[in-house]
């Protein structure tokens, strides 16, 4: 219990007791918000028997007399009021005195304070398109700008091959590349067993099983090869990119770079690039391999299509450019995905939850790129003819 | 009556080889400032991650108000953590949040049956209580001052209306000007609410303008003694931290001299 009321002569006297504080609001406030006020002309209340009063319990004390007395009670303390209720008087003075003078409102509470603060409006539909359309156009100079301003310090730095930072863009190489093998291999093997199966299911009704290697070779060399290790990379390294420049933008990092002189392009953003660019080609040719063995494993277990027979399909399958279409889309695909990562990266700014929204777009920005790009390299191999 | 509202006693904290505190003793007492001092790496904000049960000593015991944390674990630890208000040395404001959100925190947190009006307003008294402008509730961390955001940090610490406060150098990256007003701001919130505050600080201003007493972490433990008598410890850390060059003109003036 936190509250004695009694009927007096002519009104009610309010007995506080116990503590007062934050924790115990939920007994305060059905406490408080049960006396019945209905009647009451005098309303006393002793606090001699409060072990504590916190401004939560005051405030909420205070709200309770306001109430009262709008409704034409008279509240007196038994003895002086307790001075937290002064402290939230006093902290509250400014916003009433400011209310007074302001006039027609007769009090202003904290709670119209906020009200009055200004939220950003809702904006209409016309309003709504016109702000898209500006940020999209700012969205894509700025990526022209940061193409540019990579190209421009990569052309900068040929001249004295030491400020491209061979260490980093090794590190990079290894990041990226290496520790991602394994999951490539995985992700090429299974999905040429996928294919293989498909189309063998296929093929079969016509006798011609043997179309199946054609199929997984075109495919996983002109195709699935690249396409799926850049949609992977895009999503491993990426989002790392962003995340890791991202972070240091937000520890000022970058600045600490750039005041030491130190052009955050030459030395964060380029090795990424540079170190992609080296290591998904040769991601997409472990994944061709691949590929190309896990077409052999299903050909050969569950066609009956010997080993030296696949061999043979293969190599007649395939015309002299097959693996370098696929492949030349590589290092394209690889600017794609680290200058999408980087740039997003370098736009962090203030708080965490940029950092996790622009890592996202980073990603889905990438992989929608790659899988851009590579639809005009269809188009392009179509009108030259391979 | 004066009983120790936070007690630590043989609190042994270890990082592999690295001997950080070996026997530290503290005791902190109702209704005053305690500040506590010492040179970088010794352990400060090891010792507070271990009082606010962040982190468990390898020996010791931590007494809040009368609960040992170091015994203590989920329901029981978070009912603990509800009793005392914290402040990081970067303020740890939740960036994503605005200031009136970060301040109702931990009211959602701990007070579900508020409704949300009463939590506006409440929220508002504690913004309006550290001497921020109106205008600063809608605003996110990364808008903010350094000074405003040490503000905004002591307005969420006192969410929940505790008794013990705990302050990181909250004086730090501040401006001596602001750096004071933060020490009255402090000192009037320490009066009013009756607050016990432990505070962290390099401060030697704050020192003297704030704390009633004064622990020194030195030689892994703690000495611990009144600000007039510990600054003729004879410790030589100690001894140099208050009779250096740099303390020289506060003591004069702390002395009246």
């Amino acid at each position: 219990m936190v509250l004695e009321v009694r009927t007096t002569e002519q009104g009610i006297a309010l007995d506080l007791t116990g503590e007062w504080r934050a924790l115990a609001y939920q007994q305060i406030d059905s406490a408080l918000a049960a006396v019945d006020l209905a009647g009451a002309r005098r309303i006393e209340i002793l606090t001699g028997r409060l072990a504590a009063l916190d401004l939560t319990g005051a405030w909420r004390l205070r709200e309770f007399v306001l109430q009262a007395q709008k409704m034409g009670a008279q509240v007196t303390f038994a003895g002086t009021p307790p001075d937290q209720m002064r402290l939230v008087a006093e902290t509250l003075r400014p916003i009433e005195a400011a209310a007074a003078a302001a006039a027609p409102r007769p009090v202003m509470d904290l709670r119209t304070e906020l009200e009055e603060l200004p939220v950003e409006a809702e904006v209409a539909t016309l309003t709504f398109i016109g702000r898209r359309a500006v940020t999209l156009w700012r969205d894509m100079s700025g990526a022209l700008a940061f193409l540019g301003r990579v190209s421009a310090t990569g052309l900068g730095a040929l001249p004295h091959p030491r400020s491209l930072r061979p260490t980093s863009i090794a590190r990079h190489v290894y990041d990226t590349g290496i520790t991602a093998i394994p999951i490539v291999a995985l992700i090429a093997f299974l999905i040429s067993v996928i294919v293989a199966y498909m189309s063998a299911q296929q093929l079969r009704s016509y006798g011609a099983e043997i179309f199946v290697v054609d199929l997984v070779t075109i495919g996983v060399l002109r195709e699935l090869g690249v396409l799926l290790t850049s949609i992977i990379v895009a999503g491993r390294s990426g989002s790392a990119f962003a995340a890791e420049i991202g972070s240091m933008k937000l520890n000022e990092e970058v600045d600490a770079l750039q005041a030491t002189g130190v052009d955050p392009f030459e030395a964060l953003v380029l090795p990424r690039v540079i170190g992609l660019v080296i290591s998904l080609p040769l991601l997409t040719v472990i994944a061709d391999l691949v590929g190309l063995v896990g077409g052999a494993v299903l050909c050969a277990s569950l066609l009956h299509i010997p080993l030296d027979q696949y061999v043979t399909r293969v190599s007649q399958a395939i015309t002299p450019t097959t693996f370098w279409v696929g492949v030349i889309k590589a290092p394209v695909f690889a600017a794609l995905i680290a200058m999408a990562g980087t740039h997003r990266g370098m736009q962090v700014s203030g708080s965490s939850r940029e950092l996790g929204r622009l890592t996202t777009l980073a990603v889905v920005q990438a992989i929608f790129l790659v899988i851009l790009a590579d639809a005009l390299f269809a188009v392009l191999f179509l009108e030259i003819g391979v | 009556m004066i009983y120790p509202v936070l007690e630590v006693q043989g609190l042994v904290n270890r990082f592999g080889s690295q001997v950080v505190h070996d026997g530290l003793d503290m005791e902190v007492r109702e209704d005053e400032v305690f500040g506590i001092v010492g040179g970088s790496g010794t352990g400060k904000s090891v010792l507070l991650r271990s009082v606010l049960g962040l982190q468990r000593p390898q020996a010791g015991t931590i007494r809040l108000e009368g609960h040992d944390i170091t015994q203590l674990s989920g329901a029981a630890l978070r009912a603990v953590k509800a009793r005392y208000g914290v402040t990081f040395q970067q303020g740890a404001l939740y960036s994503a949040l605005n200031v009136l959100q970060n301040v109702q925190l931990p009211m959602v947190e701990y007070m579900q049956e508020l409704s949300e009006s009463a939590r506006d307003e409440l929220a508002m008294l504690k913004i309006r209580l550290v001497g921020l402008p109106a205008d600063a509730a809608r605003k996110y961390p990364a808008e903010l001052s350094g000074g405003m955001i040490k503000r905004a940090a002591l307005a969420r610490a006192l969410a929940l209306d505790p008794r013990l406060l705990f302050l990181d150098e909250p004086t730090s990256g501040l401006d001596p000007i602001s750096a004071a007003e933060f020490d009255e701001l402090m000192l009037y919130l320490q009066k009013q609410l009756r607050l016990t505050v432990v505070m962290i600080t390099h401060d030697l201003d704050s020192i003297f303008r704030t704390c009633n007493r004064v622990g020194v972490i030195v030689d892994h433990r703690m000495e611990t003694d009144t600000l007039e008598r510990i600054v003729d410890h004879p410790n030589p850390w100690i001894q140099a931290y208050f009779h250096g060059e740099r303390a020289g003109i506060r003591l004069k003036v702390a002395h009246g001299a």
